[in-house]
């Protein structure tokens, strides 16, 4: 029984099932030999125009159905895949989950499209507060309404997985990814249920997402090539590129995992958070909450430093996160960190907001699995500044049992992941 | 009792009736209270609006403020009355280990820049284009983040210096108790020693009407108290602008720092009933049972909205146990979305701690509690559209 339990007598959390969609193609074995291939997923914005944009291209997932219905259905359907994938490949049924569901997703708005045609059956006369709500009332349109609300995309996720109980929508900025898993494991270790769906999904890269990173001087204005715009830890880099995904991961106490005869993909072995109080976009220059969030992670895991292998990083190519995200690696591993590979799947991928912590852990586990390091790619002016083994733009067989995984977000959150290949 | 129980030794409250913990039991325990609100401002629709706020008295920085929409310094500030009264707000150490879970919403756009294009798509074609025009010149660039859900939790870290790990829960009603339940669970089972939780509603903007109004859910005829709200005068809801804010740790952490203790959250139930099916009411009886309440006579505080389904469900779930002396305080308040099961479980607390009930907010259809101390209480938010939550609050 005692290997069913960790360093702290918690039960060990397994991952038994995986789910991705992005850029690169729907399903595990698409995206994996995309991003062993060292391919970009970035392209061109053809969704919406692109005048008076700055920035004109995205990693937006434009393959899907719903592609160009909005970002709540999108955002559904990108958590809908990638959790069929998961629970399927965990051997699990798709219809009868029996598991608590958490959802990282962005916050939702009413999106343009529909505010505007509510508007073209407005009574002019009215008051301007009042036209859109008299003829919203009027038409009583439920998929406008659903779509207004926050809960409504886990909600209908329940009813499709038949996941139990009250399902939590969470947002940590860009780290939401990460907590929704943390929340899971979480839940396992208090030891309230044995099996837990964390989701993360994001289709919200509408115009005026993309305006409002731009207006914050937070995008790649790079528009020429568009595969070779997002390059973190470049000398070169000058923003993230705006992305689409989704990725499911099927989190189970190794006990229910070993009982039941699942595949263990590998093992969530510890999770660290700390929030950052400095500025509503900018971390702390000693970088304190993200190194905190590192140890604490590794801490959580029963690990020393020396026992991470390799850091799948937040890596968004924006001038601010790369240099903090360097300094705050280099304290905690000190001059072995030089000697480390770390890479960035959004080199390739493009930052998928609140689905990035959730697709960066698949691809973590992925990367155990296979013994294969996914490459940072256009890398090719480096940064003097961050002397890092970024595993420059070709793919490396490793072997690797452990991955510290980062996410770090607008609103100071930090959040960390520490996955393993092994339980021990 | 346990060491680990988890008690309530901070409550941060705003509302249309004022502004903390004492004020609320002030007003609400003498009979007869008075809903403050304003039916003119959004007519059809009426709304609790906020009190008169000295920001500077809790974001001290004006730089800060000017940082945040109305929401989020709503939040901000009853996080910090939390805080000053769980005595936490100059303890460094104490609040850079808090745990903070935030259930927000968001989306508080700027009304002119929206309605210049609204006109102004009106005699063009190219809308899309139009967007891409008005948005990258008129959209404030600072505006996304002081609108933005998680960046609540964000400002509160900032200005308050919460800083152990910061979670924002999104879902309406549903996101209030999540985050009250998924604290106490972490308190509980020792993931989390002491953790701020809470939830803030800002009404005073179309748009948050515009949310219930898609589904019909508000009501469009002159105030009356929830259980009053016919069906022909619209979808019954009232919003109000508002917020609630708890500081939650172990009886063991709250001792050993000599803090005052209100009350002890002894249960939380929470569900998500699949309302096309009809049967809201046996789901919400079956989460009271999940309770385990105690067989007396007991004070509930409800968050119920006043929307037909959802309240009339609730109403009778309650009054086929029997045994409530049912208090709905959203007649008086406004209903506070995400705010709701936070401010519940705080009137709840309030009532244990002063050992009184509160009278009836609706003689008509409330009935007395019957003598006796109150050292328990129900406290429940069945969420207008979906999702529901109880809890069963007990003296410390």
């Amino acid at each position: 029984m005692s290997s069913n339990t960790d360093h702290l007598g918690r039960p060990i959390v397994a991952i038994t099932g995986i789910g991705l969609v992005t850029s690169l193609g729907q399903g595990i074995k698409d995206n994996w030999a995309a991003l062993t291939a060292g391919r970009s997923g970035i392209h061109p914005i053809t969704r919406f125009p692109t005048d008076h944009l700055s920035t004109t291209i995205s990693g937006t997932v434009d393959f899907l159905a719903s592609s160009n219905k909005g970002a709540s259905a999108l955002t559904y359907e990108l958590a809908e895949l990638a959790a069929r994938e998961a629970v399927s490949g965990a051997s699990l049924n798709v219809n009868d989950f029996a598991g608590p569901l958490f959802l990282a997703s962005p916050p939702i708005e009413l999106d343009w499209h529909e505010r505007l045609s509510l508007y073209d059956t407005a009574d002019l006369t009215q008051p301007v507060y009042e036209r859109l709500l008299a003829a919203a009332r009027e038409h009583m349109r439920s998929d406008t309404f659903e779509a207004s609300q926050f809960g409504s995309i886990a909600d209908r996720l329940s009813d499709r997985f038949g996941a139990r109980g009250l399902p939590i929508t969470l947002s940590t900025a860009c780290a939401s990814g990460a907590t929704a898993i943390q929340l899971g494991v979480e839940a396992i270790q208090r030891g309230e249920t044995s099996r837990a769906l964390a989701i993360g999904a994001d289709g919200s890269a509408t115009a005026e997402a993309l305006i409002r990173f731009s207006l914050l001087s937070a995008l790649s204005t790079q528009n020429e090539n568009p595969e070779k715009a997002s390059k973190p830890f470049s000398k070169d880099r000058d923003g993230f590129v705006l992305a689409e995904g989704g990725a499911a991961l099927v989190l189970e106490s190794l006990e229910s995992a070993k009982a039941r005869g699942a595949k263990v993909l590998g093992i969530l072995k510890g999770c660290g958070e700390k929030a950052d109080d400095f500025h509503r976009t900018r971390s702390k220059p000693d970088g304190s909450p993200a190194i905190a969030a590192v140890r604490a992670a590794i801490a959580d895991a029963g690990l020393h430093e020396d026992e991470i292998d390799y850091v799948n990083a937040h890596g968004t190519s924006t001038p601010e996160n790369d240099k903090m995200e360097h300094l705050s690696l280099s304290t905690v591993f000190g001059e072995r960190i030089k000697q480390m590979p770390i890479s960035s799947n959004k080199s390739m991928i493009g930052h998928t907001l609140s689905a990035a912590g959730a697709v960066e852990a698949v691809v973590s586990v992925l990367t155990m699995q296979h013994g294969v390091i996914p490459p940072t790619i256009n890398y090719d002016v480096p940064d003097p500044a961050i002397e890092l083994d970024v595993v420059p733009n070709v793919k490396r067989d490793a072997s690797v049992s452990s991955v510290l995984s980062n996410s770090f977000g607008f609103g100071g959150q930090n959040a960390c992941l520490v996955m393993t290949r092994e339980p021990v | 009792m346990s060491a680990r129980d988890v008690v309530i030794t901070g409550i941060g409250l705003v509302s249309s009736l004022g502004e903390g913990a004492e004020r609320h039991w002030e007003v609400l325990r003498a009979p007869g209270a008075k809903p403050v609100y304003d039916a003119d401002i959004f007519h059809p629709y009426t709304i609790h609006p906020l009190p008169e706020i000295e920001w500077g008295q809790q974001i001290a920085k004006r730089g800060d403020q000017r940082q945040m929409e109305t929401w989020q310094r709503l939040g901000t500030y009853t996080a910090g009355v939390a805080l000053g009264d769980a005595g936490a707000k100059d303890d460094e150490q104490l609040l850079a280990t808090m745990d903070m879970i935030v259930a927000a919403g968001g989306g508080e756009r700027d009304v002119n820049v929206d309605q210049a294009i609204l006109d102004a798509a009106l005699s063009r074609n190219d809308r899309d284009v139009l967007l891409n025009e008005k948005l990258t010149t008129e959209l404030r660039p600072t505006l996304f983040l002081a609108q933005l859900s998680n960046l609540l939790a964000g400002n509160i870290s900032i200005v308050h210096k919460v800083t152990g790990s910061s979670r924002t829960f999104m879902g309406e009603e549903g996101a209030g108790v999540s985050a009250i339940e998924t604290a106490v669970a972490r308190i509980r089972s020792g993931q989390s020693s002491h953790v701020l939780v809470g939830g803030a509603f800002q009404t005073e903007h179309p748009d948050m009407l515009l949310a219930y109004e898609l589904g019909g859910f508000l009501h469009r005829k002159r105030w009356k108290s929830i259980w009053k709200r016919a069906a022909n005068d619209g979808g019954g809801v009232i919003t109000g602008s508002g917020a609630a804010f708890l500081v939650l740790e172990t009886r063991e952490h709250a001792e050993a720092r000599g803090a005052r203790i209100y009350a002890v959250i002894e249960r939380v139930a929470s569900g998500r009933s699949k309302r096309a099916d009809g049967n809201l009411s046996d789901a919400i009886s079956g989460l009271v049972r999940a309770l385990d309440l105690p067989e007396d006579q007991l004070l509930a505080i409800s968050g119920a909205s006043g929307a037909h389904v959802a309240t009339g469900a609730e109403r009778s779930a309650l009054a086929s146990a029997g045994k409530f002396a049912v208090r709905g305080f959203s007649s008086l308040t406004g209903h506070m979305k995400e705010a709701q099961f936070p401010f519940a479980i705080a009137l709840a607390a309030l009532a244990i701690h002063n050992n009184a009930p509160y009278p009836p907010f609706d003689a008509e259809n409330e009935s007395e509690l019957n003598g006796g101390p109150v050292d328990a209480a129900l406290a429940t938010a069945i969420g207008y559209s979906r999702f529901e939550g109880a809890a069963l609050v007990v003296k410390a």
